[in-house]
């Protein structure tokens, strides 16, 4: 209790200055919390009184123009899109893929281990190095040009180790007495990732997915890098085609651009009518990026739901 | 001393016939020249302070060791009447476990629907037939005593089921397949009096239909519902006997200092 040698007034005395400390430190969090979250708001309330007056249908029906007023995100939209299209399909087959053998099947060995420190690593590489990267094997080596394919292919490198991770972590859920009742029933390694492994963790990836693609959405860096357009004035070609067979796959080599290099090209004109068009594109950015942080968050409830561990 | 134990087995036919079993999880030698009849449609428990190796013993029946690393078997345990060698490293072990089934420690249900738990090992086999499938599953969930209690929810999350009943479940799950012997891993230590006295019936039940081995820490679980006792202690058998023996006239020191809880 007390320790020896002091009164009750001196205990006191030290409860009551310990207690400031406390008052004091819990001060200093909700500055610093505050400071962080009121800037981002500023910016944001910025962002909207700037650019909600442009949004507008006759905006998103457009395409860049010399004229302020008449420039719209048409072409930057849907290469926005085009280019995820490709990302998804290239990050998420592939990243399931390395996350089950690496949990699943890889003998722990030294070249397993070898692969996940790199696999950590990548995560960490900055997006520039990707660009880099893949405009000497898309661009150059594999001749896939300024293409909404080689874009698609970049950022799916970039965010296939966030896939790998999502996809690991959610599969280390799975408690191990799971897989021991699917090979106790004489199931093959197989049958037990097919029945259960995948399915178990499909919130968990598919969260990855998502978080992976809301940052691949806002890249620049790598897609300039790989030399997506500034100005276009035209639509891919239609991934759907009037004869037989009906898909088309050239929209892959048509040259693209993405929302933020047209909100980065708008930005650094001197009109301040194109300042007006970016802020509204970041408006556009921000709700896709919200929104699909929020079917993130729905999926991984949805999945929790039916699974407790 | 293990021998007059297998005398006293004779006039029963043998389902199984471990022979001087060894197992090494790495260096480390956790079962020491085992010798075991299995009898047929009886139930054998194990039982033995923790860490002595039952439940490493239990694994060895299904090739459980197989799915990690470093472990290694030595000698054989035969399965009758085929005298096969399940620890031959020629016999592959998804047949092995397709013809031994077992019970986890903790319920262990598949986060499907009751119906989908108990029809698995069915899929696995590649029976896919609709009508043998669901009166497949009814027959398991009626042998493990759940099909009143689940009959009108079957397409149900499994894991809106108690514990007992996940617990049966997971014993309908292994029953649907008819194994030839069914392995129990301390069946009940995850739950409470009443889920634990429902279970030891069941497994009373079934001997009727399958051969059961049985590993619990409870020593009177073992004598309410055993035929044979083996007892083990630091990776050893130390005496195996019909039950009623063990517990009365045990033969050995060791047995005895156990069962009347001088240790353990």
């Amino acid at each position: 209790m007390i320790s020896e040698g002091q009164t009750i007034v001196q205990i006191r005395r030290k409860i009551a200055f310990n207690k400031l400390r406390d008052y004091l430190f819990s001060i200093i969090g909700l500055v610093a919390t505050l400071i962080g979250f009121v800037l981002l708001f500023t910016l944001i309330i910025d962002l909207l009184i700037d650019g909600f007056p442009r949004l507008g249908w006759q905006f998103f029906t457009s395409y860049p123009s010399r004229f302020p007023e008449k420039a719209g995100i048409l072409s930057a939209w849907v290469g926005t899109t085009l280019v995820m299209v490709v990302t998804a399909a290239t990050a998420v087959p592939l990243g399931i893929a390395t996350g089950i053998y690496l949990e699943e099947y890889a003998k722990r060995n030294w070249l397993t281990h070898l692969i996940e420190i790199n696999m950590n690593n990548l995560a960490g590489v900055p997006s520039i190095i990707y660009g880099l990267l893949a405009l000497g094997l898309f661009v150059y080596f594999f001749k896939f040009g300024e293409s909404i394919l080689t874009g698609g292919l970049t950022l799916g490198l970039l965010i296939l180790p966030m896939v790998v991770i999502a996809t690991r972590e959610s599969i280390r859920a799975i408690p191990n007495s799971i897989r021991e009742a699917s090979y106790a029933l004489g199931a093959t390694k197989w049958q037990t990732v097919k029945d259960h492994i995948l399915p178990y963790s499909m919130g968990g990836i598919l969260t990855g997915m998502i978080i992976g693609l809301s940052r691949a959405i806002g890249e620049t860096a790598p897609i300039i890098t790989v030399g997506a357009l500034t100005f276009i004035a035209f639509l891919p070609s239609s991934p759907v085609t009037a004869e037989f067979p009906f898909l088309s796959f050239k929209w892959l080599f048509d040259p693209f651009t993405v929302m933020p290099i047209q909100m980065f090209n708008w930005v650094s004109r001197p009109q301040k009518g194109f300042h007006l068009n970016a802020a509204a594109a970041g408006i556009i950015l921000l709700i896709m990026t919200l929104v699909m942080n929020g079917f993130a968050i729905y999926l991984r409830h949805r999945f929790r739901k039916r699974i407790k561990w | 001393m293990v021998k007059r134990g297998i005398e006293t087995m004779i006039p029963e036919t043998l389902k199984a016939e471990v022979k001087g079993l060894h197992f090494y999880y790495n260096h480390l030698h956790a079962l020491k020249n085992i010798h075991l009849p299995i009898a047929e449609k009886k139930i054998t428990a194990l039982i033995g302070p923790s860490g002595c190796g039952k439940t490493t013993y239990l694994r060895c029946f299904n090739r459980m060791h197989d799915l990690y690393p470093g472990n290694r078997y030595e000698g054989e345990i035969l399965l009758y009447p085929d005298r096969l060698n399940i620890l031959s490293a020629k016999v592959d072990p998804i047949e092995v476990r397709m013809r031994i089934s077992m019970v986890f420690q903790k319920p262990n249900p598949f986060p499907k629907t009751i119906f989908e738990n108990v029809a698995y090992g069915l899929r696995v086999r590649g029976e896919s037939r609709k009508s043998f499938l669901a009166e497949k599953v009814e027959k398991a969930l009626r042998q493990a005593a759940l099909w009143e209690e689940v009959k009108d929810r079957v397409q149900d999350l499994a894991f809106n089921l108690s514990g007992g009943q996940q617990q049966r479940l997971c014993i309908a799950r292994a029953l649907a397949t008819d194994p030839e012997i069914l392995l129990f891993d301390e069946p009940t230590s995850a739950l409470d009096p009443t889920a634990t006295s429902k279970i030891e019936e069941l497994i009373m039940q079934l001997k009727k239909e399958v051969t059961i081995i049985i590993v619990t820490h409870n020593m009177q679980q073992a004598a309410r519902v055993s035929d044979y006792t083996a007892f083990m202690y630091l990776g050893e058998i130390i005496e195996f006997d019909k039950t009623d023996k063990i517990f009365t006239h045990p033969s050995q020191k060791l047995t005895e200092d156990y069962i009347t809880g001088r240790f353990g």
